[in-house]
C-alpha cells in the first residue's frame, strides 16, 4: 500500500446525517449515515466521532466502519456500554434525521482488500466483529472468480447468543456457501446449540482455522485478552507474525 | 475545523472530568491500561536483548540487558495520552533517562541528528525530533507500577515519551537511530501525525 506523505490533506470534521438505525443484537445498533463528500474507505478502517454539548463539553471516540467500500451510505455498528458516555447517546438518543460529526477514514494497517488475497481467517470477540464484517461484505461484493481465490473462515466469540451481532446475515452468508462461520459462546448456550461453547483456544483455532502452511492472513479484533491470546496462539500454530493483524479494544465508552 | 462546532442534540457530559486541566482536547480519563498494537506481541529473551544508539556514519553505542541494568535509574510518574482517546494519569515507571544514554553515545562518537527513529522488535518504527527525547522528557522504561514491564505493554523495554501521543512511546524498543531528516515511521506512514502533541491534538497527518 502506498500512502502519499507529502502535503497530506487534513481529515476534516463532517456532519453526517443519520438516515436510519437498525438494531443488530442486544446492546448493538447500526447507524446508517449519509456523509457529505465521503472520500471512500477500505474494509477495516474506522472513523472518529465527536459529540459536542451545548456547554462546549466534547467527547470523541473511534468506531469501526461496518459497511464495505462498495456501498454508500456509511454504516457504523455501535456496542452500547452501560457505563459509557458516547455509546449510550449513539444507541439511545440519536435518531434518524439527526446530525453526527465525524472524520475519517482512519487506519491503514488493519485493512483487507481483495487484492491481498487469501485464505482469510477472521477472529472476532464481541463488537470486534464490526471491521471484520466490512471485510466479509467487501469480499461478498466481489465477482465470483475473485471470491473463489479468497476462501474465508470466521470464528466469532460472544458471551451470549443474543449479543451476537449480524447473526442472521452471517448465517445467510454461510448458507450461500460463501463463508465458514463458527460461533462460540462463553456464558451459556441456548437449547439445541451445536457450535462451540468455550473461550477461543489453540485447539479451536487449529480445528477451524487455516493451517499456517496455507499462507493464510489472519485478522483478529476484540477485547485485549482475547486478541492477545489468539494472536499468540496463531504464532504458536506457525503463523508468521507479519500475517496476523490485530485491533484491540480497550474500554471505549 | 469548523469555526462553530456542531452541537449534538441532547448530548450532555455524563460526568465532569475530574482533572480537566490535565486532559488534552478530545481525551477522556481511564483507570484501565488498554493495549494497542498492530500484531502479535513479540517475545525477546533478555539474553538476546540489546539497546543501541547509532548514527548514519556507523558509530554506535550498545548495551546488553545486564549492562543496561547498571545504568542510573529514574522513576517518573507521568500522565499518558493515547491517540485512541484515553488518557491515564499518574502512571509510575522505572527506566533510564534518554539523556543518560545520549551522553554515553556521544562519548562513543555517535553524532546527533535533528531527528531520531526509534526501532523495535517486530519491525515497528516511530519518528521523533531529537529535542523531544532530550532534556528529561524521555526514558527507556523497563518497569511499570513496581513490576517488570509486561510484554503486552512493551516489555522488556519501551520508549516512554509521555508528552506526545503514546504510539510515539515505542513498545519493544531496541534502539534509536539518528536522522538528519524526519522519516515517517510505521503509524506515521499510515496517516498518523509526525509529531503527535496531544495538547495541539496532532492525531493525524494534516492536523495543525
Amino acid at each position: 500500500m502506498t500512502i502519499p506523505h507529502t502535503a497530506p490533506a487534513r481529515l476534516e470534521w463532517r456532519v453526517a446525517r443519520v438516515t436510519a438505525v437498525r438494531e443488530e443484537a442486544r446492546h448493538a445498533r447500526t447507524l446508517v449515515l449519509d456523509v457529505p463528500e465521503w472520500p471512500g474507505h477500505r474494509a477495516g478502517q474506522h472513523v472518529d466521532v465527536r459529540l459536542v454539548a451545548e456547554d462546549g463539553y466534547q467527547a470523541q471516540r473511534s468506531y469501526s466502519i461496518a459497511s464495505p467500500p462498495e456501498s454508500t451510505p456509511v454504516e457504523l455498528t455501535i456496542e452500547r456500554l452501560e457505563d459509557g458516555e458516547v455509546s449510550p447517546y449513539l444507541c439511545d438518543v440519536l435518531r434518524p434525521g439527526d446530525g453526527l460529526e465525524l472524520r475519517g477514514p482512519i487506519g491503514g494497517y488493519f485493512v483487507w482488500e481483495t487484492s491481498l488475497g487469501g485464505p482469510l481467517l477472521l477472529v472476532a470477540g464481541g463488537s470486534g466483529v464490526v471491521p471484520l464484517m466490512a471485510m466479509l461484505r467487501h469480499r461478498h461484493a466481489a465477482a465470483a472468480p475473485v471470491r473463489e481465490t479468497v476462501p474465508v473462515r470466521l470464528l466469532y466469540s460472544s458471551r451470549t447468543v443474543d449479543e451476537l451481532i449480524y447473526r442472521d446475515e452471517l448465517t445467510r452468508l454461510e448458507g450461500a456457501g460463501d463463508v465458514d462461520v463458527h460461533f462460540t459462546l462463553t456464558r451459556g448456550v441456548p437449547a439445541g446449540w451445536t457450535d462451540f461453547q468455550r473461550r477461543i483456544d489453540r485447539a479451536m483455532l487449529a480445528e477451524v482455522g487455516w493451517p499456517a502452511a496455507s499462507g493464510a492472513r489472519a485478522y483478529v479484533c476484540g477485547p485485549t485478552p482475547l486478541v492477545e491470546a489468539v494472536a499468540n496462539q496463531l504464532v504458536e500454530l506457525g503463523y508468521d507474525p507479519s500475517r496476523v493483524r490485530t485491533e484491540r479494544f480497550g474500554p471505549t465508552g | 475545523m469548523a469555526d462553530s462546532p456542531f452541537i449534538a442534540r441532547g448530548f450532555h457530559a455524563k460526568r465532569a472530568p475530574a482533572k480537566p486541566d490535565r486532559l488534552p482536547p478530545g481525551q477522556y480519563e481511564t483507570r484501565d491500561f488498554p493495549v494497542l498494537s498492530a500484531g502479535p506481541t513479540p517475545r525477546t529473551a533478555l539474553s538476546k536483548w540489546s539497546f543501541a544508539i547509532e548514527d548514519a556514519a556507523g558509530h554506535s553505542m550498545r548495551w546488553s540487558w545486564d549492562e543496561f541494568q547498571t545504568l542510573p535509574r529514574e522513576t517518573p510518574t507521568v500522565d499518558i495520552h493515547c491517540v485512541t482517546k484515553w488518557s491515564k494519569f499518574d502512571t509510575k515507571w522505572e527506566g533510564v533517562s534518554v539523556d543518560t544514554l545520549l551522553e554515553k553515545a556521544r562519548a562513543a562518537g555517535v553524532v546527533e541528528g535533528d531527528f531520531v527513529t526509534a526501532f523495535s522488535d517486530g519491525g515497528y518504527t516511530t519518528n521523533l525530533p531529537l529535542a523531544d527525547v532530550k532534556g528529561g522528557k524521555a526514558w527507556i522504561a523497563f518497569g511499570y507500577d513496581g513490576a517488570p514491564l509486561p510484554p503486552e505493554h512493551g516489555g522488556p523495554a519501551r520508549l516512554l515519551v509521555p508528552h506526545l501521543y503514546f504510539w510515539k512511546s515505542a513498545k519493544w524498543v531496541r534502539g534509536l537511530r539518528m536522522m538528519q531528516r524526519d522519516e515517517p515511521g510505521f503509524w506515521e506512514q499510515l496517516g498518523y501525525h509526525d509529531r503527535g502533541d496531544p495538547w495541539r491534538e496532532q492525531r493525524y497527518q494534516g492536523d495543525p
